[in-house]
């Protein structure tokens, strides 16, 4: 099978929108809302009805920035601190502003948030400092909001159809992308003035501890594909070794999940059901903090709440069971777990790349705009941190509207046609073989060596070991085999997650410090060094096609943060109280 | 190196009494993220053909005849 036996269909558009979880249909929507004339297509691996981290629907938003709780200010500070000073706080404060205005369109799109007699925000206090999270119980219904506005606004949408590469002209703009159907391998090559990349996290990167390769913290179709087209096409991403690393329930590898049982009075506990952290917010040091339990004779660690009132109990059994992943019950069942008699056991997750929970990413500005001109980022992959739904949201939408307004100013670019064969030829080389490597295998070897040479505590000499072996698999890579569509579309996600662990190891190589707690935590450099790494890292593939790195000024602040606040974040482990003499 | 297929136990089991495949329904495969759910060509009934499944629960949830269940997979069980 050749590219020329495939069909490849061509298709022109203003605005290309990859990816229909949660930041894409938002951009989407606040593109067509923005200028109704507007060529908008949503292109997505999945299905838009069911696809994304939020495919189930959420249990509710971590960083809701709600008048008379908290101010955009105090929000901004509070991420500053929590990421050790690392941020860019225009594109924290963008987010900030547009938190609250974004529940309010959530709710008349008629997205159940928790309410009190009076109609307020039930809003409830997790993080260290100030109160942001606000629950939704009723939060399983986000996704057909979003489809019914989708559709209400016209935007076209192309499901089952995977993007590989961007395209750009010879002047470096975005001119589209080039995807491929997952279930007939047919080509479909969208022309585009700008392109949103929101593809989710990077979520397939380490190997659960089950060894089961979907048995992922982050949706499974999250496998790091923005991460890397935006690599390709010559992106700069920030910070990628500030891995996301949760605190999760042992093997179902769900979240436990603190953020809600929290608020009722439940806590993470070690085996004698003390505490060890002051607060279960999820940070870098909460992270250290929880591995440190985990490795001493206090460990396992676990989600305590039989101490609480069964009323109390039975609701957050309704919240985490009917929300997000309701699977959970089902687990629970299965293991004889139940809340009322005994603490649930939770583990360490794998390593991924995703700015919803930590602040890596593909760098973008206070506009979601990267580095390549006409091509932004929203949601998981890119660089704003802790960003989560609300903020997928948010800065979606930021991106929709100056997609929208950049999408009049320029006309549409043409893209190289040698690349564009190039990469048909990348796409169909599995298929091109009878026998050889499969996917599976290959994607199974790649991630168990990212949790032995890159997960944390980093160590210089395994990690360049990691470097070795991936550069192996990359030459295996002339053997990987697909044998039919759905194999190809495995093939070429292993491709992604094999960029990534790559990017993983060179990222957290180049900065010779330790930094946001656990996620970065490096042996062999274990002091955090403010005089050298007070930056952001990019990460880059130079003009010779080499990854190549360069540092970031943080840019000055917008919200100033003393030096004794800045520790804030440090104090995590409960204070031993001290002997009696 | 020649390729061998292997038995796997699959997760997600569908109730062949219930499916309604055969007048045309797909809900299931059409909304799974993972594209691992697909209707068997002889019997006209859906089936799990991929071991990848997240247990997300979206084909269990709907499916409108309530055909489908969503097991723990064994390794995480």
């Amino acid at each position: 099978m050749s590219a020329s036996d495939i069909k490849t269909e061509i298709v022109e558009t203003d605005l290309l929108v990859i990816g229909g979880g949660t930041g894409g249909p938002m951009a989407a929507i606040k593109a067509k809302e923005a200028n109704p004339g507007l060529r908008v297509l949503l292109m997505e691996k999945a299905n838009v009805k069911r696809s994304g981290a939020i495919s189930m629907g959420m249990d509710g938003l971590n960083n809701a920035i709600v008048p008379g709780y908290a101010t955009p200010e105090q929000y901004v500070k509070e991420i500053t601190v929590a990421n050790d000073g690392i941020v860019h706080q225009k594109a924290v404060m963008a987010y900030a502003q547009g938190s609250f205005p974004m529940i309010q369109y959530l709710d008349r799109l008629g997205v159940k948030f928790e309410k009190d007699g009076s109609g307020e925000y039930n809003m409830r206090k997790v993080h260290h400092m100030g109160t942001y999270v606000l629950p939704m119980p009723e939060g399983h219904n986000v996704k057909k909001v979003l489809y019914r506005q989708l559709r209400r606004l016209q935007v076209s949408v192309t499901n089952r159809y995977m993007a590989t590469r961007l395209l750009k002209s010879a002047d470096g703009r975005i001119a589209g992308a080039v995807g491929v159907n997952t279930r007939t391998s047919e080509f479909l090559v969208v022309k585009a003035k700008a392109v949103v990349l929101a593809c989710g996290a990077a979520g397939r990167l380490g190997l659960p501890a089950s060894g089961y390769l979907f048995g992922t913290y982050e949706n499974a179709a999250n496998c790091g594909d923005g991460y890397a087209m935006a690599y390709h096409a010559g992106a700069e991403l920030a910070n990628l070794e500030c891995y996301q690393i949760n605190p999760l329930i042992k093997d179902y590898n769900g979240p436990s999940c603190a953020y809600v049982t929290g608020p009722f009075g439940g806590y993470t506990a070690n085996n004698k059901g003390d505490r060890f952290i002051e607060c279960d917010y999820w940070s870098g040091q909460m992270m250290l903090e929880f591995w440190r339990e985990l490795q001493s004779g206090n460990g396992p660690v676990y989600l305590k709440m039989d101490h609480l009132a069964e009323e109390t109990i039975s609701e957050i059994e309704t919240i985490l069971h009917t929300n997000e992943r309701p699977s959970r019950g089902r687990f629970h069942a299965g293991r004889g777990n139940d809340y009322r008699k005994r603490p649930v056991e939770m583990h360490i997750s794998e390593i991924g790349f995703c700015s919803g929970h930590s602040a890596s990413g593909v760098w973008v500005d206070e506009n979601a705009r990267t580095t390549v001109p006409g091509l932004y980022a929203v949601g998981d992959m890119a660089s704003v941190p802790h960003n989560y739904m609300l903020g997928a949201f948010v800065n979606g939408g930021i991106a929709g509207a100056d997609a929208a307004s950049y999408c009049e100013s320029v006309d549409m670019a043409a893209y190289d046609e040698g690349y564009l064969a190039a990469e048909q030829e990348r796409v169909l080389a599995p298929t091109r073989r009878d026998d050889g490597l499969t996917p599976h295998e290959m994607e199974f070897k790649t991630r168990r060596l990212v949790n032995d040479y890159l997960e944390p505590p980093k160590v210089t000499a395994k990690m360049e070991i990691g470097q070795r072996r991936f550069a192996e698999i990359r030459e295996d890579l002339g053997q990987l085999c697909a044998t039919d569509p759905h194999e190809l579309h495995r093939a070429l996600e292993m491709q992604s997650i094999l960029d990534c662990a790559d990017m993983a190891a060179a990222a957290s190589l180049y900065r010779t410090e330790s930094r946001w707690g656990f996620y970065h935590l490096r042996v062999d450099h274990p002091e955090t060094n403010d005089d050298e790494w007070f930056c952001h890292t990019m990460l880059f593939k130079d003009e010779f096609g080499r990854m190549s790195h360069r540092k970031r000024e943080v840019a000055p602040y917008v919200v100033p943060v003393e030096a004794d606040e800045m520790a804030a974040y440090h104090q995590l482990r409960v204070k031993t109280p001290v002997a009696a003499e | 190196m020649p390729i061998i297929t292997q038995q796997k136990s699959a997760a997600v089991v569908i109730d062949d009494a219930k499916c309604i495949a055969e007048k045309g329904c797909t809900v299931c495969v059409d909304v799974c993220p993972l594209d691992i759910l697909a209707i068997d060509d002889g019997r006209k009934k859906a089936y799990m053909k991929y071991d990848e499944c997240w247990y997300c629960m979206p084909c269990e949830a709907d499916c409108p005849t309530g055909a489908v269940k969503v097991n723990i997979p064994y390794l995480l069980r």
